[in-house]
């Protein structure tokens, strides 16, 4: 298990590599993970897709699916891939300080 | 009298109407089984049509056939399931109220949800083997097809028998071997998994088949649209692949019905307790096989595992006791993996699928996660198990809770 240094401060990380303690979240930290995996910028556009992940998860205990997220964060499939290239629903909830979405068998 | 509904005549419907029918007493109950279709399909056979393995009509039969004689079966579309009012409106008009109702209605695959797969090639150059029709149509292809690029693509999971593209691609380097074509036939599988399987050992193991039949895989594709002038799929992030012939999982969904009732999830799958299997903040509903959204794989094996506990749960709930069976995710299931052998998988929500023996440790007769002749004899032997035996809701020496005997733990 890995840890990410931040301000400081070390957090710790589960075996993907997304923060162990959700708690530990802040949009300060969001911007150093995104920064970290690539995204330099995190825009309205990304907040409200966070946001409406960790909305979900505080709600139903598991980050929502692509298809959900079109239908109910307000932005597109399309768009969803340009904000967060190569697996939206993965590396959003990775920002969003949330565990690796189970996703199904 | 009271009265238990079940949706759906299905593998998980037949099975629970078949045990509810020998345990509730007549005179307390009557119970009613809702299909829009008289012919229950063996769906894992669908799988060998497209080979000439089996036929069609060798994997149907009535529906009724399989109810037993107190059963009263309607045939009907459903409308819309009123849970607060405790009714159910079918699509020929009539309402039915129920003391209990069980949601059996399946999942079905649903191409018109993806960009461009829907149109006029659909069925010439690009088929499904999930539906009696589009298995019929490919299985016709296949015995005129000179080569070419074959890419069998998973649109986005869950779907129905999460193993039955591998055993396609499987079946498919055999056929295509068999046939002294193999050199001229390409065959590549395009997946949003990030390997060829979900778990990380099977993963492995199964990707070691793959790379040894020469099929390529192309992992982590989220499939966006597909251009059907042009042959390719295409993927959000705009990356490509090319075929010539595309045999797709299209996505799969819930019936139409759940959604029409504001009870499902994005994909009309029933939000579902995992353990009791118990309908989420709903009275006296219970969910049974594919339409619920649990973590488990949908699989016939896993309706009948559940069907198990569910059995244990309703006999109690109706008793007015809380419902105490767990269901824990049980999965079992054969992988045909060509020329007359099979690999077995069995596993839960816990524990991924791992190599051993299966069911007695050191003797087996069953290989877990290794390829044995008599892993395909299984296979084969099922289907008469399944009309036989499990429809029947006939007790099998396998327990629904899975039992880490002949398993080795890495």
């Amino acid at each position: 298990m890995g840890t990410l240094s931040i301000a400081g401060k070390t957090i710790e990380l589960d075996a993907d590599g997304h923060l162990a303690n959700r708690t530990d979240w802040t949009e300060d930290m969001a911007r150093e993970i995104a920064a970290q995996d690539g995204i330099p910028e995190l825009t309205p556009q990304h907040w409200a897709v966070i946001n409406f992940m960790r909305t979900v998860f505080a709600k139903e205990g598991d980050a929502p699916s692509i298809r959900r997220l079109t239908k109910e964060s307000g932005v597109d499939t399309k768009t969803l891939y340009q904000l967060f290239p190569k697996g939206p629903a993965k590396r959003a909830a990775k920002i969003a300080g949330l565990p690796k979405p189970k996703g199904c068998i | 009298m009271r009265h238990m509904l079940i949706l759906g005549g299905g593998t998980a419907g037949t099975i629970m109407a078949n045990k509810l029918a020998s345990a509730l007493d007549e005179r307390d109950w009557r119970i009613t089984v809702v299909d829009a279709t008289e012919e229950h399909y063996y769906q894992p056979g669908f799988l060998f049509v497209p080979f000439g393995i089996y036929r069609m009509r060798e994997i149907v039969k009535p529906r009724r056939q399989f109810l037993p004689g107190r059963i009263q079966f309607i045939l009907s579309g459903i409308e819309r399931i009123d849970a607060e009012k405790k009714t159910v409106m079918l699509s020929v008009g009539e309402s039915l109220r129920y003391d209990c109702l069980i949601i059996a209605t399946g999942a079905d695959i649903h191409p018109e949800q993806t960009d461009g797969l829907f149109d006029e090639e659909w069925g010439r150059s690009k088929f499904d083997f999930y539906t009696p029709k589009g298995a019929d149509r490919l299985a016709q292809f296949l015995k005129g097809w000179q080569g070419g690029k074959l890419v069998l693509s998973i649109t986005e999971m869950p779907i129905k028998c999460p193993v039955a593209p591998l055993e396609f691609l499987f079946l498919a380097d055999a056929y295509f071997t068999e046939r002294g074509m193999r050199d001229k036939v390409d065959i590549h599988l395009v997946t949003p998994l990030s390997g060829a399987f979900t778990k990380p050992t099977s993963s492995d193991v199964l990707g070691e088949f793959l790379e040894r039949k020469g099929i390529t895989v192309t992992p982590d594709f989220d499939l966006g649209r597909v251009d059907s002038k042009e042959k390719k799929l295409v993927a959000w992030d705009e990356t490509e692949v090319s075929y010539d012939l595309l045999v797709s999982i299209p996505t799969n969904m819930g019936n139409a019905c759940i959604a029409r009732s504001g009870m499902g999830n994005e994909l009309n799958f029933v939000p579902t307790d995992k353990q009791t299997l118990k309908a989420d903040g709903l009275e006296d509903v219970f969910v049974l096989g594919d339409a619920s959204n649990l973590p488990s794989s949908k699989a016939g094996s896993v309706a009948h595992f559940q069907s198990e506990i569910l059995f244990q749960n309703i006999l109690e709930h109706i008793e007015g006791r809380p419902a105490c069976a767990h269901f824990d995710g049980h999965a079992n299931c054969f992988i045909e993996s060509g020329f007359g052998k099979g690999l077995l998988i069995d596993f839960n929500y816990e524990t991924e699928p791992l190599p051993g023996e299966f069911p007695l440790p050191g003797i087996g007769p069953f290989k877990l996660l290794q390829e044995s002749s008599i892993n395909h004899y299984g296979k084969m032997m099922f289907r008469w198990v399944y009309w036989n035996l499990l429809l029947r809701g006939v007790e099998l020496p396998i327990e629904a809770e899975m039992s880490m005997a002949g398993k080795q733990v890495r």
